[in-house]
Parts: structure tokens; sequence; C-alpha cells
């Protein structure tokens, strides 16, 4: 949001948030850009960084070590069950920089407007933005927006980008599981990914599916505190489990081994990635992390999961092992093993 | 899940490979072909093979609706979808069947084509409904499983009158391919592929019905248990084949009762009979030239042909020289057994179509059964 700081902050009309789109004037830098951020983003956001109207937002520094992180969110279709890309932008980046196991502190929100997007639905993403940031007591500090012509972009990207300040002896990162870790997830899997893919491909199922978007500040909060040694947290998005799973077993040069019995999974996910012939180990959440943790922290992890009303299903779903493979491996329920591998390509459903 | 669970029940799963342990006759090996690729994929992913006893041999056979696309056709397929205001569409796999020039339609859908995947033919004519200025061609895959819905959009399309949409038809008969490979010297005078006896398919089998087998049987002496697609009802249908062969009988036996009828499903028959009719052949990749082994659209629905709308030209094109899709999908050759196995030849970056889809024999073999490959590399993996 470049600033309009000389620009009188008065307009002969207000921005018409009901029937008004975004026209290419709102990118050009004059009157209409200051009068859509004034009537919009920082009526929504207000707090004392950005209402200064810098192009940049100085706040005090940290002491110790400090995280980062930035993400770029594009997602069709822009609104569905359980949020939309406005909730998505701000939980997903919290969630980046909370898996360090730090404490997050200012968000930083980039838009790109396609010409002729309707402004009531950009108010509606912009309140589900400061309502996420809100909840979770991140501000958004500092931001910008540009208008590309109608057919440049797909209605709304969003690129936010958080800073975070990590507690004194935590240690998180994905290089660090060990054979013999417990691996735990937060709850059930591939929630997101069904609901947005139900929507999107227009599949006449009927079904009270929602996406599971939620920042996990909290409940991470609570887990670093219960056990400051957890050795890995990541959120497991596009790919699902399976991806971050085989990408922590590269990075630690480990192997794992999955019980499918123990996999939380909705029935209704079960059921639509069994009608279209998916793996729910594939598809994404947007509200869930994988913990992994010394085999004797575990039961106290999973306790402390369990308080939380994010956390509420969390499962131990197996374990690390010694793998120069690096194999991420699942027992079945049918009683075999079976790689779990990466993804190749996008998960395509199957002819018949 | 409901329906779902009990077909994967582990203890039962024991139970079963208990019995299949008993009554194999250890003197003697059972070489079994699963024709569908629905089979296979079950098959790896649930790792049957380690509760068969070791003279039980599966061979995958050629019922991937993908794999058994020749590549001229696939290539018929790029050329159509780079026709100006053409909307292609077609089913996720098809999608990334690789021509002998490593194109495929996601390729050509990036620069600039314009092609769609749909889950069903009803969304391919809906895409149709919505884009009249557009001609929108339905790439119709697939075996008797596929053929009834493809019938019914080309109904609708009549129906309502829709100029713009037309199907690139490409369906394919099941009992044609498996007289093939029974007729094939590979299996009648060299005896390089000993085939004892079939699981017979689970999803086409609802349509056509358990009786178009039986002629397996006389005619071949081969066995034929028709079986469900999850890992139980493979179990159980290579049991069934197994008492069969101690007993000296080839019979058509239904293990999948729950969905198949000994008639099928003669709706969908009497549509298909209506709106298609025999090729007098058909190249399958892998298994060549087979006589009355496709369907095309009756002359009756010829304003729907995307052939005749597009004179659409027969193309030949050879595999790639080093894919051994054509000997794995005959039964010929295991995926293990192809030099570029896992190497060049990746799900990231398929050269064979057995590759591509996860019913493909080698795609099965590579995500599920490398554990048992003790001679795979961890350099082929990162390749």
């Amino acid at each position: 949001m470049h600033s309009g700081g000389k620009i009188k902050r008065s307009y002969t009309r207000s921005l018409d948030l009901k029937k008004g789109c975004i026209e290419m004037v709102h990118g050009s830098g004059g009157r209409a850009m200051t009068q859509l951020i004034d009537q919009l983003f920082l009526a929504a956001f207000d707090n004392e960084f950005l209402r200064q109207m810098n192009d940049q937002a100085c706040f005090p520094g940290f002491n110790g070590r400090m995280v980062i992180s930035t993400d770029s969110h594009v997602i069709t279709p822009l609104f569905f069950p359980g949020g939309n890309i406005g909730s998505l932008s701000v939980n997903g980046t919290i969630n980046d920089v909370v898996m360090s196991g730090a404490n997050p502190a200012y968000l930083a929100a980039s838009f790109i407007l396609e010409e002729g997007f309707p402004l009531v639905d950009l108010k509606r993403i912009v309140d589900a933005m400061a309502k996420a940031a809100q909840g979770a007591q991140v501000p958004i500090v500092t931001g910008d927006t540009k208008v590309v012509e109608r057919d440049s972009c797909d209605g709304v990207f969003i690129t936010t980008t958080g800073v975070g300040m990590v507690p004194e002896g935590i240690a998180i990162s994905s290089n660090n599981a060990r054979p013999g870790d417990k691996i735990l997830v937060s709850g059930t899997l591939g929630d997101h990914g069904i609901a947005i893919m139900l929507l999107r491909e227009n599949l006449a199922f009927h079904c009270t599916l929602e996406s599971d978007t939620a920042a996990l500040h909290d409940l991470v909060a609570n887990m670093v505190a219960a056990i400051p040694n957890i050795h890995v947290l990541r959120d497991p998005t596009r790919g699902g489990v399976a991806t971050a799973l085989n990408e922590i077993a590269h990075q630690s040069s480990v192997g794992m081994m999955l019980y499918e019995n123990q996999l939380p999974i909705l029935e209704p996910v079960n059921a639509a990635c069994e009608f279209l012939g998916l793996d729910p180990l594939y598809v994404a959440n947007e509200g869930k992390l994988i913990a992994i943790c010394a085999p004797e922290d575990a039961d106290k992890l999973l306790a402390t999961m369990h308080k939380h009303s994010l956390g509420e299903n969390a499962a131990i779903i197996g374990e690390v092992m010694e793998d120069m493979h690096c194999f991420v491996q699942m027992e079945t329920r049918f009683g075999s093993k079976r790689v779990v591998d990466w993804l190749s390509g996008e998960q395509l459903p199957r002819i018949c | 899940m409901k329906y779902i669970d009990e077909f994967r029940d582990g203890a039962l799963a024991q139970k079963i490979s208990a019995n299949i342990a008993i009554e194999a006759n250890p003197a003697r090996s059972y070489h079994l072909m699963e024709f569908c690729g629905g089979h296979t994929h079950a098959i790896s992913r649930y790792g049957i093979v380690d509760l068969l006893p070791d003279n039980i041999h599966m061979i995958h056979g050629p019922g991937c609706p993908v794999c058994v696309l020749p590549i001229g056709r696939v290539e018929n397929a790029i050329q159509l979808a780079q026709t100006p205001d053409l909307i292609l569409c077609s089913y996720g796999d098809m999608l990334r069947i690789p021509t002998a020039t490593g194109m495929n339609l996601l390729k050509i859908k990036a620069q600039g084509a314009d092609v769609r995947m749909v889950y069903s033919s009803a969304d391919a004519l809906k895409i149709a409904q919505d884009n009249p200025e557009h001609q929108v061609v339905f790439l119709a895959i697939g075996f008797e499983t596929t053929t009834p819905p493809t019938a019914v959009a080309i109904k609708q399309a009549q129906a309502m009158g829709l100029r713009n949409f037309s199907v690139f038809c490409n369906h394919v008969l099941t009992p044609s391919a498996i007289s093939h490979i029974l007729q094939s010297p590979e299996v009648r005078q060299l005896g390089l592929v000993p085939l004892d006896g079939f699981i017979g398919p689970a999803h086409v089998s609802t349509v056509i019905g358990s009786q178009p087998y039986e002629y397996f049987t006389e005619e071949f002496q081969k066995p034929v248990v028709i079986a469900g697609f999850e890992p139980l009802d493979v179990m159980q249908a290579i049991l069934m084949l197994i008492r069969q062969l101690n007993e000296g009988r080839a019979e058509v036996e239904n293990e999948f009762s729950r969905a198949v009828l000994p008639t099928g499903n003669v709706k969908a028959q009497v549509l298909v009979a209506d709106v298609f009719e025999l090729r007098r052949t058909f190249e399958w990749r892998g298994l060549g030239l087979v006589p009355y082994s496709a369907l095309k659209i009756k002359s009756a629905y010829a304003e729907f042909d995307a052939e005749k709308r597009f004179q659409i030209t027969k193309l030949s094109i050879a595999d790639n020289k080093a894919c051994e899709c054509g000997a794995i999908l005959r039964g010929v050759k295991q995926p293990q057994d192809c030099k570029i196995f896992g190497t060049v030849c990746t799900p990231e970056n398929p050269i064979g179509s057995c590759m591509v889809s996860s019913e493909g024999a080698c795609a099965a073999h590579y995500n599920y059964g490398r554990l048992r490959d003790h001679n795979f590399s961890m350099k082929k993996i990162n390749a």
C-alpha cells in the first residue's frame, strides 16, 4: 500500500463496495488507489504501523533468533466452505512461521488484483484476512496492491510474509528426525483438498466437508511449552502428509513407517477419495501439522495436542527408522507393507 | 467405511492366504493373469504377492485403458487439440500419455491448446453447451465400463441439437483382447507365457455380464473367475482359480456376485448397441492389430464422430525401442525386466504408457512393488 500521505483524504464519493469493481486506476498510484487503501484495506487491518501509511513498517526489534517466511496464495475457487483466499493467506503464512516453534509477530500482505474484480468480493476477502490476523493477534503492518488487466490473473493473488521470534532453546528443523522418533499429526487428513476439489470439479457430491484452514500458532505454543525438544514441525499443505514426510525423510536421512489403521481420516474424505481413486495421504491440509519427537516425549505431546481445539483428533501415526533409502513406508490395514512415495505430477482420478 | 473395510480385512486375508497355501499343489505352478489394471493396482497396493506361495505367479494383463491406446491415436489427439477454437476433453490419466517425441496433452495445453480434464462424458457435454463458439471434442477411451456414458453423451447431444460436440472414439472390448492373448503364438505354440487361468474384470463385467467369458472356458479350457477390485476379492478369486485347476475344471465363476449378473447391464448394452458398431480391426499398444476389438460410432450418429468431422487419418507410430510396454502388456515380460524401468522411465517422466496410469503394470510396480526388488538401487529412485 504505497503511501498517499500527501493526498487529501476526502473523497467526493466513497468506494462503492456493493456494486463497484477494481479498475486499472486503482493501481495507478493516484487518488483512486489511496481511496481503495484507505476505505478497504486500512479500514479492515487498522493498526498503528499501517496507519503511518509509509512504504515500510517500522517496528521495535527483537532479541534472539527471528524467522521469516513468505507464501503466495492462488486458489480456485476463491471462496470455499470453511474460508476464502483471505483467511488462507493469513493462516498459511502464520503456520509456516510457527513450524519453527516461533511466536508470529507481524505480517505483510501484497495483492495482485484483476481489473473488473468485484469490490464486494474483495471486501469479503479483506475482512476474512483481518479476522484471521486479529484472531491470531498478528497485525498486517505493511502491504502493496497492483492491478493487472482483465484475464491477466485469476481474480486475486495474495502474497503474505510473516516474521516471528523463536523462543530461546527451541531448535525445530526438518533435518532433526532421528530413528526411534514418533510421528504425530494434529488432526484429520485431507479435509481442505477434498472440500476444494468437490467444489472445483463440479462433482455433484453433497457433503458438509469444510476446509480446515486455521492458524496453528496457539497449538504450537502449547506444544513447545510442553515439549521444548520437539524435533520437527511441518504443515502438510500441497502434496499432503505423504509429500511432507518424504521431504523430512530426505532432509533427515531417515526412513519412516506409518500405520494405516492409526491415520485419522474423516469418513467423507475417505469416501470421496475411494470414489475418485485418490489417496488421502497426498491431499492438501491447511490447518494441520506433523510433529516428530523423541519416543519418550510422544505421549505427553499427544496429550497436550488433545487439549487444544485444533488438536482434538491428534494421533501418533508412525515412527522414524534407520533407512539409507529414505523410504516412507506404510503398514497397511491389510497386513502388508508398501512404499508411500513422492507424488508424481498431480493426483489424477482413475478412469474405470 | 461400509462396503470397503469388509473387503480389506487383514485377518480374513490371512485366512484366505492360509487356505491358498494348503490347497495349492506344491508339485506344480499356477500362472494366473489378472486382465484389469484395477486388479494390478490392488495386487501391488496391498502387497498380495507377499501373501501367496512362491508357485503362484501373477501375470499383469492389458486391461489398463490408457496403456493400450496406440501412440498413433495419442498423436491424433494432440494434433486435434492444436486446431484453433477447439476444446479437447478427456479423462485425467489420458493427458499424460507421451508420444514418441515425448509430447503429451498436458504439454500441448501449456503451449496454449485448450485441453480440459473431465470426470465424465457429461462434463464434456456441458463444456460444449457453455462454449457454442468452440468445437468440443471428447477423447473417449476405455473398456466396456466407460462406453455406455459415451453413448449417453452422444444421444443427449443429438437430443439437444448440439452442433459443436463430437467424440473421438477409442473404446475397446475386453473379450476380444483376451482371445487375442490366448491365440497368440507366445501362449499357444511357444509357451513363452504359461497361462493357466484368468481373474476376470470387475467393472467391465458389471456391464457385459459373466456370459461372454464362457467362450474362453470352452474354447481354450482356461478357468475365469470374475473378481471385484478390493484385495480380498482378488485373494478369493485366486483361491477359486486354484480349486478349479486342481479339479481339472475350466468354468466361469463369479466372485463379484454383489455387482455382476450373468447377463450384465442389459440397458447399457442396448444403449451401446444403438450408438456404436464393431470396427473390423483396431490397433492395440502391445497387441498390434486385434480383429473386432473396438467400437466406432454408427453412421446414424456420424455428425458426432470426430474422426469424420475432422478427417482424422490413421497414424502408425512405433513405440520407443527401449520401451517394453508391448511385451509387458502381453504378459511376456515383467516391469522390472525393462532396461529403462525406474531409470529413464519413471512416473514423473514416463516413456511408455504402462508407467502413466496408476493401473499400469509399471507404475503400480514402481509405486508399490519396489521394496521387494532387491537389486533396485537408490540411484534409480532419485533419477
